[in-house]
């Protein structure tokens, strides 16, 4: 935990979120916040509606009810694009990079929203695109000392190992220097050691860039080291809210994980 | 790797069968290098076309069975407007034409079509095709028209001292050769350095993370469809002048199919060598296979150029499937 950070003011609000697919009903009333500057984890067993309640934040689902506050507003519904471009970033689960590029390729897309060169100056390299090209490279190339990857650089991310392939698509998210950072299971799949260098990241992206995270993980322990505070939600009702340390206590949410006779 | 042997000698016979007549005397020097030239000449043709496919399928993973009603249109488009107006008019008003096309081939097809199978939307782009031959002939009228580049016609004598005879070659194909490599050339420049060539490459690989990163994906729809509207003006223009516009422009433009297949569904390079390769390929046969057919089987002989370049494009599916240039899927089980 970032020790002494102080968490800010909330920057994202969900009140009574209701979403289903049909007649299956993926999430029911759920109203939670996210303040600026937190690890705020979402956690629950398969089917709970975690990647649906990420993806309600990321614009690629519209919930049937409630509203979305983002950044002290009302937001409408958007899609994906405009959620970009008002700061959402997002990694995915079953990791989705653009196969046929490098790293730094993939990296640098993440810059794309940031670059106003017309097309014609970055086609003829006029000294202006030069400029801004080279500025955005530089503003990569922290991103990827950061995160460790210098080596892979020109690599085809479709030849790196698992692990590193879910770096680089944390590296994409970062360069995009979002105000709010979802990851949808950035652990899952990693032996022990590439969780404990994920869980180094997350916490220094947090720490040094400011960066407010909403992330979803399966792992119990690491979400309870890393969150500042985690939702639990089952069969898409929120179920427990609270301090890694109150979930720990929290029945409701033994229940869910372990079963109960009734 | 036994793939890569069998690409050798798919490429020796291939090579064998290119310097065969030069070799065995079946021809001088100077018919071959003209033969050659010829099938050089018409590859760029088949080139330009297979580069409209490639653009639309690396940027959207749709087929575009389209591409060759498109060529049409802007051929017609080209030469019914250049009655009216000079020819550079002409072309400039039928750039916004075909980019006209896009958006409206983006809203009313791609649009209410997305994440659909690749199947559907090749379905779609058939539909579009006899819209777009239809609608041409509807607009444009269907009989032969002639676009007039203002380039001599008449054939000039070159390399009298080098071969016997020397080597006849036609002024508005070397034109047309060189507005193709021109054309490749802004193209590689586009994707590989532009930003929007970047979200251009990104979009062809993954769509939903393409979006999460802020990438529109309808604008960037629209470009590569207005682009590949242009490189079939340009394919159009040069076909046109050479053949007179007419409907089996569009039917020509299926020789692009084998194309793509040769050189990689993905690859704009590609596109350009496998256009080259069949070009050439299929005039060697017709002129140096054919009399070979007649003399030792008795046969007829002609026809050999209408099927050449599929057999070729078949014989590489079995080698190589994902072409020349094609990017290979490495997949972790």
């Amino acid at each position: 935990m970032g020790g002494g950070k102080t968490i800010g003011d909330v920057v994202l609000d969900l009140q009574g979120i209701s979403l289903s697919f049909g007649g299956v009903r993926a999430l029911q009333d759920v109203t939670f916040d996210v303040r600026e500057h937190e690890v705020r984890a979402i956690i629950g067993p398969n089917g709970a509606g975690k990647s649906s309640m990420l993806n309600v934040i990321n614009g690629v689902y519209h919930p049937q009810q409630g509203t979305v506050s983002y950044l002290g507003a009302k937001r409408h519904d958007v899609n994906t694009h405009e959620a970009a471009v008002q700061g959402i970033a997002r990694t995915f689960q079953n990791i989705a990079l653009f196969k046929g590029m490098s790293v730094l390729d993939n990296i640098m897309t993440g810059r794309n929203l940031r670059m106003k060169s017309g097309l014609l100056a970055q086609a003829f390299r006029l000294p202006s695109a030069e400029r801004e090209e080279l500025e955005h490279r530089e503003a990569v190339e922290q991103v990827i000392d950061f995160l460790e990857i210098q080596a892979h650089r020109k690599t085809p991310v479709g030849r790196l190992p698992y692990g590193l392939q879910k770096r680089v698509d944390l590296a994409r998210a970062l360069a995009m220097e979002p105000k709010l950072l979802l990851l949808d299971e950035p652990m899952a799949g990693m032996n022990v050691e590439e969780k404990q260098d994920m869980c180094r990241f997350i916490l220094d992206v947090n720490d040094q860039f400011g960066t407010t995270i909403v992330l979803i993980e399966h792992d119990m322990g690491v979400v309870m080291d890393i969150s500042d505070r985690v939702i639990v939600l089952d069969y898409g009702k929120k179920i427990g809210d609270g301090t890694p340390d109150e979930i720990r206590g929290n029945q409701a949410v033994i229940d869910a994980y372990l079963g109960v006779s009734h | 790797m036994k793939k890569n042997r069998n690409l050798m000698i798919l490429f020796a016979v291939l090579l064998a069968g290119l310097i065969a007549p030069l070799v065995t005397g079946a021809s001088g020097a100077g018919f071959w290098v003209e033969v050659l030239l010829g099938g050089l000449m018409a590859g760029v043709l088949y080139s330009l076309v297979a580069l409209g496919f490639v653009l639309i399928f690396k940027a959207s993973g749709v087929f575009n069975f389209a591409q060759g009603a498109m060529v049409l249109f802007a051929a017609l488009s080209v030469a019914r407007m250049a009655e009216k107006m000079p020819l550079w008019a002409a072309m400039l008003m039928a750039v916004a034409i075909m980019v006209v096309l896009a958006f409206v081939i983006e809203r009313l097809v791609l649009r209410p079509l997305v994440n659909q199978d690749p199947v559907v939307l090749l379905m779609a782009t058939l539909g579009v095709t006899y819209f777009i031959d239809g609608f041409g002939q509807t607009v444009w009228g269907s009989d032969i028209y002639e676009i007039d580049l203002g380039i001599a016609r008449e054939p000039v004598m070159i390399l009298q001292s080098v071969f016997d005879g020397g080597i006849l070659i036609n002024k508005d194909d070397v034109a047309a050769t060189a507005a193709a490599a021109l054309l490749v050339i802004l193209l590689a420049l586009f994707f590989q350095k532009t930003k929007t060539g970047r979200a251009l490459r990104a979009v062809a690989d993954d769509h939903l993370a393409a979006q999460s990163i802020g990438i529109p994906l309808n604008r960037i729809w629209v470009i590569v469809w207005s682009l590949a509207g242009v490189v079939a003006l340009v394919a159009g223009v040069v076909w046109g002048a050479k053949l007179g516009v007419q409907f089996s422009i569009s039917q020509v433009a299926l020789k692009a199919l084998p194309v793509v297949i040769l050189g990689g569904f993905t690859s704009i390079p590609g596109a350009i060598i496998g256009g080259l390769i069949i070009g050439v390929g299929e005039k060697m046969a017709e002129v140096f296979l054919a009399p070979i057919a007649v003399k030792a089987f008795d046969l007829a002989g002609g026809g050999i150029e209408n099927w050449f370049a599929y057999v070729l494009a078949l014989l590489f599916l079995l080698v190589l499937p994902e072409g020349l240039f094609g990017e290979k899927h490495i997949d972790r089980v």
